[in-house]
């Protein structure tokens, strides 16, 4: 069995999971964010208003480092 | 635990991967284990070959049967693997450089023989890993560490010239469209016959700072303004397409399969006294 356990330091935000230790803080989440529900705080990506996400994944579809991805929807809990 | 995709086909425990901040590359591997995902391809099954560069690092972070070979020999490898077993969905990952200047003769006979493989190539312009030499795929007067003045070779276009060598199915994308990568990717594994998937990936680190093209946020862009796809491109006059690039299916057009055409050789003769 491989070990698949990952070094980084993940934060569930509920709609968002983000993982700051994979973060480079290239800003493409950001700046493709149609809500700006996350912006860049100290080169990583941090969430401003978790209420506007409407968990579209486009930033989980553009992180070249897969830092950050969509949790569980709404209908799905 | 990373998500389900990551955690499914990637080797988590190598990741973060090597690659600068912005680079389009992750985008383009992971769009390309989306489409083996919707496939539903078993891992086992699947087998992924590079070469040499930034994008054969590709390989290294994805949980299949995978291959880092020699610069520009990632399609003579694969010809092999595919050759003793049809039945593996072989993917092959290279770059501009890697397949079109030092791997050159292989793809153009890749795509002549027609053999069932899935290349992808991560096309950024210039060779990232060396130190921003420029590729066959420079534009032209754009610059590298190597032409300090501008680039007076023209460039390659990869999908005419794979249409013209003969390969099946050819498309283009962009780390932009990452959407249009997987589906593009997935037709292509399904074509039984040469693939060939232009995925246009931004490299801020050289590309983008020698041409002043901006960080990585502006290479997206630059993407999302200057891709037009093959159907909006129909109704648009030459004048509008100026300095604009297709992106979409560009050839879809089945022939006989080399592993299949090379069966019948050895059904043929078995039983026969040569």
């Amino acid at each position: 069995m491989k070990n698949k356990s990952i070094k980084g330091n993940e934060v569930d935000h509920g709609k968002l999971i983000i993982n700051a230790d994979w973060c480079k803080g290239c800003g493409i989440c950001t700046a493709f964010c149609p809500t700006k529900a996350i912006e860049l705080k100290n080169e990583k990506v941090t969430v401003v208003d978790i209420d506007k996400c409407t968990q579209c994944g486009l930033c989980e579809l553009r992180c070249p480092d897969y830092a950050i991805y969509v949790g569980r929807k709404k209908n799905e809990q | 635990m990373p998500s389900q995709l990551v955690d499914k086909y990637f080797r988590a425990e190598d990741l973060p991967q090597i690659w600068c901040p912005g680079c389009g590359h992750g985008i383009i591997t992971r769009a390309i284990t989306v489409a083996i995902e919707q496939l539903g391809l078993e891992p086992d099954k699947v087998c992924v070959v590079s070469g040499i560069g930034c994008s054969s690092r590709a390989p290294g972070y994805l949980d299949f049967n995978t291959l880092h070979t020699t610069h520009g020999r990632a399609l003579a490898f694969a010809t092999g693997i595919k050759l003793a077993n049809p039945d593996l969905k072989v993917i092959v990952i290279m770059g501009d450089g890697d397949s079109t200047a030092i791997g050159g003769n292989h793809f153009i006979h890749a795509c002549r023989r027609n053999i069932d493989l899935t290349t992808i190539i991560f096309n950024n312009n210039i060779y990232g890993m060396t130190g921003g030499q420029y590729s066959p795929l420079t534009p032209k007067f754009d610059k590298g560490t190597t032409a300090p003045y501008g680039n007076i070779d023209r460039p390659f276009d990869i999908c005419d010239l794979a249409s013209g060598a003969g390969a099946t199915y050819v498309g283009r994308g962009t780390s932009y469209h990452a959407n249009v990568v997987t589906s593009l990717v997935k037709k292509g594994i399904m074509n039984d016959g040469f693939s060939l998937i232009e995925a246009i990936s931004g490299c801020p680190t050289y590309y983008g700072r020698k041409n002043k093209k901006g960080g990585p946020v502006d290479m997206m862009q630059w993407q999302k303004d200057n891709a037009v796809t093959v159907t909006a491109a129909a109704k648009m006059t030459p004048e509008q397409l100026e300095g604009k690039f297709l992106i979409g299916e560009l050839k879809n057009k089945p022939e006989p399969e080399y592993t299949k055409e090379y069966q019948k050789i050895i059904d043929n003769l078995k039983g026969s006294d040569i």
